[in-house]
């Protein structure tokens, strides 16, 4: 943990590779399939939220997303849904997901967009790469708003924001973690 | 492959239940359904509440088409092919708005909200003897029902409600609030919208109560259902059957019942949902009498589908090719109900149903792989099988149940059956005289 009090340039340039690095594992974790120890990274009040984007006129960006927790989204929700996906997963009778699809998070553009003393929040670009089967593939590519807080001595996701670059989802269905 | 009067035998076999693989593979039937039904049949393209005020347009779909949903001055509302009349270029680009007029970007072509041409460039001059109201947008006709908004192309096609035959009722149920207002019903904002390799008609018809025990396997070992249980609610309702129609219109339901409480109990997690639920119902049976207990959820031919209760939604199979589907969930929900009671009720629709949802990302996998897997040359020789109580005769609704509809077994087949049935009728015929149904029943 760095001075975040007055930081300098040099403590920020730190604290970005911290979290980078953070990420970075958070990613391994998921392509690795070790999802619980994912879940241990996710505060308990984390809320997941991927909404839907519609093609709006210029000046009417405010209406581009789907509103958090009154309009439907792709994903609008918290650890206990979480905790239940990965749960699914396990069965073996998850057939989208039986066999495993092979999984890559890349993660790049990471930003540090407000530092406070026990919570961060940071940009990123996200291309998941999702190879199943023999040859199903899918590519999603957009960004995401992490809101991380300290808890104890380590970082955790208390909020996300995923802002998928699609209108009309190009896949049959969202079964990997973003 | 193509489908007419001499070929249909082969393709759609009632009487056996059998169905050949052809019609979900091939790129000639394709083409013909776009033609003999998708520009024929009444099609849904939305929903009142999408488009509240003059001005109000949302996009939507028929067949492969993109049209345009729009509300005009005097509230009227109308369904427009999505071209514009010069140069063919898509007159409105966003997927819902207000807006007075429709210009289209590439020469300027410019249309009021009763799609009537009323500017274009170059106009003095060079158009002089243009007849500007033959140049209009084309538009569909349109009916609404009850809240909901459906489109057809042909002008020789019936009015929607003897479209609807027997299903009119259980339609006006479906879109009924909790309560029983009739057309009480909302659509939550974003309609969800997603890509699906299979042939359109493997999720169109109601009812399949065949395969959620293995596909939902997973789902409802996780215990999703807002009571804590199962992967939703299970209340006892009474006794189930499959209902279809003569129109091609199929569902499932449950007999009425008076002593029947379907929300007592349920939402055990969050009962400021339960108790809201179980006042509404309460509200139902005085409107509705014992009908109020039946869950309605029935699937339109050719394309909409239906779940009635939670996840309330109204579901569109946009064909997009012959091995690719386009869903466009429409979640519903009542309009009148508390700001949290909407919240905790639309996080259960998401974590159920959509791309996302753990129930319904299964079923993609599934339909996914019955048309991949059917493709070679074997296998689309061979006929899918639609036999489960192939030999059973339905119950005439009317005369049993003073209810509308041809009544079987919870799992039979005999949905499909009709409904491809009904497909077949689509395929062969020259007209829609040859397609109108004498005999409704209700």
């Amino acid at each position: 943990m760095h001075a975040l009090t007055t930081p300098t340039e040099q403590d920020r340039l730190l604290l970005r590779l911290e979290i980078e690095d953070f990420l970075y594992r958070e990613a391994d974790l998921l392509d690795e399939r070790r999802f619980d120890e994912w879940l241990e990274l996710l505060t308990d009040d984390i809320r997941y939220w991927m909404p839907m984007r519609r093609n709006v006129p210029y000046g009417e960006q405010d209406r581009e997303y789907t509103v958090e927790r009154l309009d439907m989204s792709w994903f609008d929700e918290g650890k206990t849904t979480l905790t239940q996906r990965v749960l699914q997963m396990k069965t073996g009778s998850h057939w989208c997901e039986e066999p495993f699809s092979r999984i890559s998070h890349l993660i790049s553009n990471v930003r540090l967009l407000d530092v406070e003393p026990s919570e961060v929040r940071v940009s990123s670009r996200f291309i998941v790469h999702k190879n199943r089967l023999e040859d199903e593939d899918h590519v999603f590519i957009g960004r995401r708003i992490d809101t991380l807080r300290r808890v104890d001595a380590s970082w955790k996701i208390a909020r996300r924001e995923i802002l998928l670059d699609q209108n009309v989802l190009l896949a049959k269905n969202l079964t990997a973690f973003f | 492959m193509i489908a007419d009067a001499d070929s249909i035998g082969t393709l759609v076999d009632k009487e056996r239940g059998l169905v050949s693989r052809e019609i979900f593979l091939s790129e000639e039937i394709y083409q013909q359904e776009l033609e003999q039904i998708f520009a024929r049949a009444w099609l849904f393209v939305g929903h009142e509440s999408q488009i509240p005020n003059p001005g109000d347009f949302v996009l939507s779909r028929m067949g492969d088409e993109p049209v345009i949903v729009v509300r005009d001055r005097n509230r009227r509302v109308h369904v427009f092919l999505n071209s514009c009349r010069h140069r063919g270029n898509r007159v409105c680009r966003y997927d819902q708005g207000n807006t007075s007029v429709f210009t289209c970007t590439f020469h300027g072509w410019t249309y009021d909200l009763e799609g009537k041409l009323t500017a274009l460039p170059f106009h003095d001059g060079g158009y002089n003897d243009l007849d500007k109201p033959a140049w209009g947008l084309w538009e569909a006709r349109s009916e609404l029902f009850e809240g909901s908004i459906w489109g057809c192309w042909d002008e020789s096609a019936p009015d929607f409600r003897e479209y609807l035959g027997g299903t009119e009722l259980y339609l006006s149920a479906l879109l009924r609030s909790i309560d029983g207002t009739p057309g009480g019903a909302e659509v939550l904002g974003g309609v969800q919208k997603w890509r699906i390799p299979c042939n359109w008609k493997v999720p169109s018809p109601d009812t399949d109560r065949t395969h959620g025990w293995i596909t939902h396997k997973s789902v409802d070992a996780v215990n999703i259902a807002p009571s804590g249980q199962g992967r939703r609610d299970r209340s006892d309702r009474g006794q189930s059957y499959t209902v279809n129609f003569p129109e091609g219109h199929t569902m499932s339901m449950t007999l009425p019942r008076e002593d029947a409480q379907p929300y007592r109990g349920s939402w055990a997690s969050t009962p400021i949902v339960g108790e809201y639920l179980d006042h509404a119902y309460q509200e139902r049976k005085k409107k509705m009498g014992a009908l109020a207990s039946t869950q309605c959820a029935p699937g339109i031919f050719p394309n909409a589908g239906s779940q009635g209760g939670q996840p309330w939604v109204i579901r569109i199979m946009h064909p997009q090719g012959p091995t690719t589907t386009e869903i466009w969930s429409y979640f519903l929900i009542d309009r009148d109900a508390p700001r949290e009671v909407k919240e905790i009720i639309r996080d259960y629709y998401g974590r159920y149903a959509g791309p996302g949802g753990m129930t319904q990302q299964d079923d993609m996998e599934n339909w996914h792989w019955s048309t991949a897997a059917s493709k070679g040359t074997i296998s689309r020789r061979l006929p899918y099988n639609y036999q489960l109580f192939v030999d059973e005769q339905p119950l005439h609704g009317p005369s049993n149940f003073g209810l509308p509809g041809l009544f079987c077994s919870i799992t039979s087949d005999e949905n499909h059956r009709r409904y491809y049935q009904r497909w077949a009728e689509f395929m062969a015929a020259k007209s829609w005289d040859e397609l109108r149904v004498h005999e409704h029943v209700k």
